[in-house]
C-alpha cells in the first residue's frame, strides 16, 4: 500500500485492488456450482497426496482473504473518489479468467488435485474449462485497451 | 452432563444481565456506550445459550452433525459477537479504581500477555481442535462427562482469546502486534480449519466413534463451509476496523498540517 497517505492514487490502483476480488469470486463460484450443486467432484477426492489438500488449503485461505481485502481496498478508492470503475472491471475479470486458467491448467493437469468430473472422458470438460477462463481473461485485457486510451476520463466515479 | 449444561446457561444468562445493567448505569451517568456493543454481547449470549441448552447437549451428544454445529456457535460465532462488546472496557468502566487497578495488572500479566499472542491463541484455538479430532480425545470426551464440560469452555476461551488478539480491539490488547502478524495467524488458521476439514472427510476421523460415516462426511463438510463463513467474519471485523483507525488517523493528520 504506497502512497496511503498522500497523493492521489493513479487509475491502475483500482485495476490492481479488483484482481484479488475477480479470483475470490472465480474460487466461490467454483466451491458453489461443482462441489456443492453439481456435486461433481469434491473439495477433496480421496486418491489425493496430503500435501495436495494442504497447498489446497493454503490456497482457500489466501483466496479469502484476497476477496475482503479487495473490497476494502476497493471501497476505500470509493470513498476518496479515486475509483475507475473501468480498470477495476478489467481487473476483475482478469483475475476471474486468470483464477480459471489456473485451477483448469495447474489444479487439474499438473497437480492432478482433482479432476472436473469422473467416469467420463475429461477432455471435453478441461477445453470448456479453460476456454471459458481465455474468454474472461479477454474481456478484462479489452477493458484494459479501453481504459488505458482514456485513463483519466472514462469511468471515473462521481463524488461519491 | 445435565448439570453443566444448567449450570453454564444459568452463568451465561447472568454475564448477560450485569452486562446489559453496567451498560444501563453508564447512560444513567451521562456516558456514551454504544447500542451496538450491547447488541453485540446479548447476540453472543443468546447464541451460547441456545447451543448449551440441556436439549442441544443431548442432540450433539449421539449426533456428530449437531456436534460440530455446536461447536461452530460456542468456539467461532458466539466469541466474535461478544469480543466485539468491548466486556473489559466496561468492567474498567463500571468498577470502582482499585478493583479496576487490579483487573489491569491481571491483564498486564506475563501470564495473559503470553496467552493472548495471536500465534499462541491460534495454537490453543486450532491446535486443541487438531487434537480432539485426530486422537481418541473425542471418543474419550463422548465417556467423561466433566472432559466433555473442560472441551466446551476450552473451546469458547480460546476463541474468544483468538478474536481478541487477532482484531486488537475494541477491548486494548495486552500484546499490540503488527498487522501483519494478526492477518498472518488469520491466515493460517482459515488453512488449518480447511485442511483438517478435509482430512476428517477423507479418512472418516475421529476413529471409533458411534456415529456412521456419512455423519461424519456431513460433519467435515459443515465444519469446512460454517468455518469459513466465521473466519470470514472475523476477517470482515479485522479490515473494517483497521480502515476505520487508519481513516482516523488520516483525518488526525490532516488537521494537524490544517493547525500546525
Amino acid at each position: 500500500m504506497r502512497n496511503d497517505t498522500g497523493g492521489t492514487p493513479p487509475p491502475s490502483r483500482s485495476l490492481l485492488y479488483a484482481l484479488p476480488i475477480g479470483v475470490g469470486v472465480m474460487a466461490a463460484v467454483d466451491e458453489i456450482i461443482f462441489h456443492q450443486i453439481l456435486q461433481w467432484h469434491h473439495f477433496y477426492d480421496l486418491a489425493t497426496p496430503t500435501i495436495g489438500i494442504i497447498t489446497d488449503g493454503l490456497l482457500h485461505s489466501a483466496e479469502l482473504i484476497a476477496m475482503v481485502a479487495g473490497l476494502f481496498l476497493i471501497v476505500g478508492l470509493a470513498r476518496r473518489g479515486v475509483l475507475f470503475r473501468r480498470w477495476a472491471w478489467a481487473g476483475f475479470f482478469l483475475g476471474a479468467g486468470g483464477f480459471q486458467v489456473f485451477d483448469g491448467i495447474v489444479s487439474h493437469k499438473v497437480l492432478r488435485i482433482h479432476q472436473i468430473r469422473y467416469n467420463v472422458d475429461p477432455l471435453m470438460y478441461d477445453i470448456v474449462w479453460n476456454a471459458i477462463g481465455l474468454i474472461l481473461i479477454a474481456i478484462g485485457l479489452w477493458l484494459y485497451r479501453q481504459a488505458s486510451r482514456n485513463p483519466v476520463g472514462a469511468g471515473r466515479t462521481m463524488g461519491y | 452432563m445435565s448439570v453443566f449444561a444448567w449450570f453454564a446457561s444459568g452463568l451465561i444468562i447472568i454475564l448477560g444481565l450485569a452486562y446489559l445493567g453496567a451498560a444501563m448505569q453508564q447512560w444513567r451517568a451521562g456516558r456514551n456506550w454504544s447500542l451496538l456493543r450491547v447488541t453485540a454481547w446479548l447476540a453472543g449470549c443468546l447464541l451460547l445459550v441456545q447451543a448449551l441448552a440441556p436439549g442441544a447437549m443431548l442432540l450433539a451428544h449421539h449426533d456428530f452433525r449437531w456436534h460440530m454445529a455446536q461447536h461452530l456457535v460456542i468456539g467461532m460465532l458466539a466469541p466474535l459477537a461478544l469480543v466485539l462488546a468491548a466486556p473489559i472496557t466496561l468492567l474498567l468502566r463500571s468498577l470502582p479504581v482499585s478493583a479496576a487497578r487490579r483487573v489491569t495488572t491481571l491483564l498486564r500479566s506475563a501470564y495473559v500477555r503470553f496467552i493472548s499472542h495471536p500465534l499462541v491463541a491460534l495454537i490453543l484455538n486450532v491446535g486443541a481442535m487438531w487434537l480432539l479430532y485426530l486422537t481418541p480425545l473425542y471418543l474419550a470426551s463422548l465417556e467423561s462427562a466433566w472432559l466433555h464440560a473442560f472441551v466446551h469452555i476450552h473451546f469458547l476461551l480460546a476463541g474468544y482469546l483468538f478474536c481478541w488478539s487477532v482484531l486488537a480491539g475494541p477491548d486494548q490488547a495486552a500484546h499490540s502486534p503488527s498487522f501483519r502478524c494478526r492477518i498472518a495467524a488469520l491466515f493460517l488458521s482459515i488453512a488449518a480449519h480447511s485442511v483438517l476439514a478435509k482430512l476428517m472427510y477423507g479418512y472418516l476421523w475421529p476413529r471409533n466413534v458411534p456415529h456412521d460415516p456419512e455423519q461424519i462426511r456431513a460433519a467435515a463438510q459443515l465444519m469446512y463451509y460454517g468455518g469459513d463463513f466465521a473466519e470470514v467474519l472475523l476477517l470482515v471485523a479485522l479490515f473494517a476496523m483497521t480502515f476505520s483507525r487508519r481513516g482516523n488517523t488520516r483525518q488526525a493528520d490532516v488537521r494537524a498540517n490544517a493547525n500546525g
